[in-house]
């Protein structure tokens, strides 16, 4: 079991208020990413529910235990850090069984444990190096298999793959969301990047400022964001958004169109005016930055190849049903 | 742009950083040599460098003038004692310093080092008159005490920076498995700070042997260490170039060897962190 649930959790650092009052409810075997841009306290809410930090007020419950006052290693959760955190002088067995060895577990088992964490993540012919002699990405799967070998509650992963390079980073993301699924075991995940968020979380928490400004599933983000910011924050490339006279026309402070949703028209008379600043040709996908004007820099998303270039004249029709319509604060208007 | 490593760089630069090797250990040699010569060759003027006549003749009498193995016991005894209980103190206080400082830590690190920054012979009344009243002139343990004060703060020092280079994530790791703080302490950070504490061990060692100060001042015979052993010999008869040499020679030669041995874990321990 892993159910993990904050109430009003709070956290200050002297005069500065870090988290402002979290709510949230992790059902038991989800997989959860905190998302959001850098200093809006994600890694902060994951360390308190680590207890790797204490908190301000509110409370943390583990399994309907209040977990506040326990120290770390009592809660049942192992983490995976952002610098991998393995320990230089041991080897990869010793790292990965470490913990076992501080619960008190016989030699025996905890090398069959040992081993069969590392045959999971491929790691077998590694056992008696050291850290310093692995690659990164094997770096990681070490740090991964220290969090489940000892078989926890949930695991925490802060920032884990943003040490590694693209390619490798769209792999561990693959292997990290099965090796989720196939243990259950239920998982909050801390990245900056969206795309990590949208593609790995049943359920994304976007933070800013240390609030929770949604808490949903990629899609529900995706299509129906709460407010302002998690509709700028989720999606690549980031939602238009024209204020004015326009946005007033349709009942609303500001009106928003993510990039995809725009029809693009050679020369079309309907719709909003420009001309082509930037053109991305992908082959997969064709980005246009359109000069707007009045409007602003706008820009559009053609699934395909599209033969328009800089300088070209293109008018951008938005699909009257994808328009998100915010009020004067910002928050989403439905209906 | 890379710069050019030309055959005529490289053989400048040798010969350079060779010229320069030389010009610091000279001292040393000159008394190496110097206690190999009879006293009216290490007088002489214009000096000769190496075709002299060479004897041994220094050595045996600095031996049965004064005896060589008391002194290099004592300072055996109190550089080793002052270091071991310096770092006995420095550890934990280092550790504190690093893992859970305060907002007045560093203005303690401060404080600690600016009574390095007191001339000694500015405190030698008051504290040799309060070694006379507790009966601790001319002991052990009376120099121990006061060698190990003086370090104390450059090994806190040393020490702290170390400590502040180990990742705190790799603590935290330790404290998610389950580690206690003894566990902590015993499995992952002491490991992790042998570079640095043989490095730090070492150069207070080296301090403490060659301090002469106190030494010289609060004792003379019993627990005289081996610079009281040199000192003997630039007074009170005359100065004795050859014999003060060969003194100097054998007092050093304990820690030379030590520092020859263990000059790669020194200079790892002094660059310690300054590459990841």
């Amino acid at each position: 079991m892993g159910q993990i649930t904050l109430q009003d959790v709070q956290k200050s650092f002297g005069p500065v208020h870090i988290i402002k009052g979290a709510d949230l409810d992790i059902a038991d075997g989800s997989f959860v990413v905190f998302v959001g841009p850098s200093g809006c306290g994600k890694t902060t809410l994951l360390r308190l529910i680590a207890g790797l930090e204490d908190v301000s007020g509110g409370k943390i419950l583990i399994d309907g235990k209040n977990v506040v006052d326990t120290p770390p290693a009592k809660r049942g959760l192992s983490m995976v850090f952002q610098s991998y955190a393995l320990y230089p002088h041991m080897s990869v067995r010793g790292n990965i069984g470490f913990g076992l060895k501080m619960a008190g577990l016989s030699k025996d088992e905890t090398n069959r444990k040992v081993e069969a964490a590392a045959a999971t993540l491929n790691l077998t012919p590694y056992l008696d190096r050291k850290p310093r002699e692995l690659s990164g990405g094997q770096r990681q799967r070490v740090a991964i298999g220290r969090a489940i070998v000892r078989e926890p509650k949930a695991f925490l992963f802060d920032e884990p793959l943003s040490n590694l390079d693209a390619a490798l980073r769209v792999q561990m993301r693959i292997e990290v969301t099965r090796l989720q699924k196939q243990l259950g075991t239920t998982a909050i995940y801390v990245t900056h990047d969206q795309v990590e968020a949208m593609t790995m979380a049943d359920k994304i928490v976007v933070l800013n400022g240390g609030k929770i400004e949604q808490y949903g599933s990629p899609l529900q983000l995706y299509e129906k964001p709460a407010n302002l910011f998690v509709a700028g924050f989720i999606g690549s490339p980031k939602m238009n958004f024209v204020t004015g006279e326009l946005a007033r026309q349709q009942g609303a402070a500001t009106i928003g169109v993510r990039p995809e949703h725009l029809k693009i028209e050679r020369d079309g008379t309907g719709g909003w005016q420009g001309t082509i600043a930037v053109a991305e040709h992908l082959g997969s996908d064709t980005f246009l930055y359109v000069d707007a004007g009045p409007l602003g820099m706008l820009t559009a998303r053609y699934i395909g190849e599209l033969s328009l270039h800089a300088g070209d004249h293109v008018s951008l029709v938005p699909e009257p049903a994808r328009i998100h319509r915010f009020d004067e604060s910002g928050n989403a208007l439905r209906g | 742009m890379a710069r050019k490593e030309t055959t005529q760089r490289v053989v400048i630069s040798t010969i350079g950083a060779w010229f320069f090797g030389f010009l610091i250990f000279f001292p040393i040699l000159w008394m190496v040599l110097a206690s190999f010569k009879t006293e009216l060759e290490a007088f002489a003027i214009p000096p000769s460098f190496l075709f002299f006549h060479w004897t041994t003749e220094n050595y045996v009498t600095v031996q049965e003038r004064s005896d060589y193995l008391h002194h290099a016991m004592n300072s055996i005894i109190i550089a080793g004692g002052s270091t071991l209980i310096a770092l006995l103190i420095a550890i934990p206080a280092a550790w504190s310093m690093a893992f859970s400082p305060t907002k007045r830590t560093k203005d303690i690190l401060l404080w600690m080092l600016s009574t390095k920054m007191m001339p000694p012979v500015g405190v030698l009344v008051p504290i040799y008159l309060i070694y006379k009243s507790f009966g601790l002139l001319d002991s052990r343990i009376g120099l121990v005490f006061i060698l190990c004060l003086g370090n104390l703060p450059i090994v806190i020092w040393m020490l702290f920076t170390y400590f502040k280079e180990i990742p705190r994530d790799i603590l935290e790791a330790a404290r998610m498995d389950g580690a206690t703080i003894g566990r902590e302490l015993v499995y992952v950070l002491t490991p992790m700070a042998i570079p640095g504490l043989a490095s730090t061990m070492l150069l207070n060692l080296i301090l403490a042997w060659n301090e002469a100060f106190w030494t010289l001042n609060l004792a003379t015979s019993d627990a005289a260490p081996l610079t009281t052993f040199i000192a003997s010999y630039s007074s009170p008869e005359g100065l004795f170039w050859a014999k003060l040499s060969a003194a100097s020679t054998l007092a050093i030669a304990p820690i030379l060897v030590l520092g020859w041995f263990s000059q790669k874990q020194l200079v790892r321990g002094l660059t310690f962190g300054a590459v990841k």
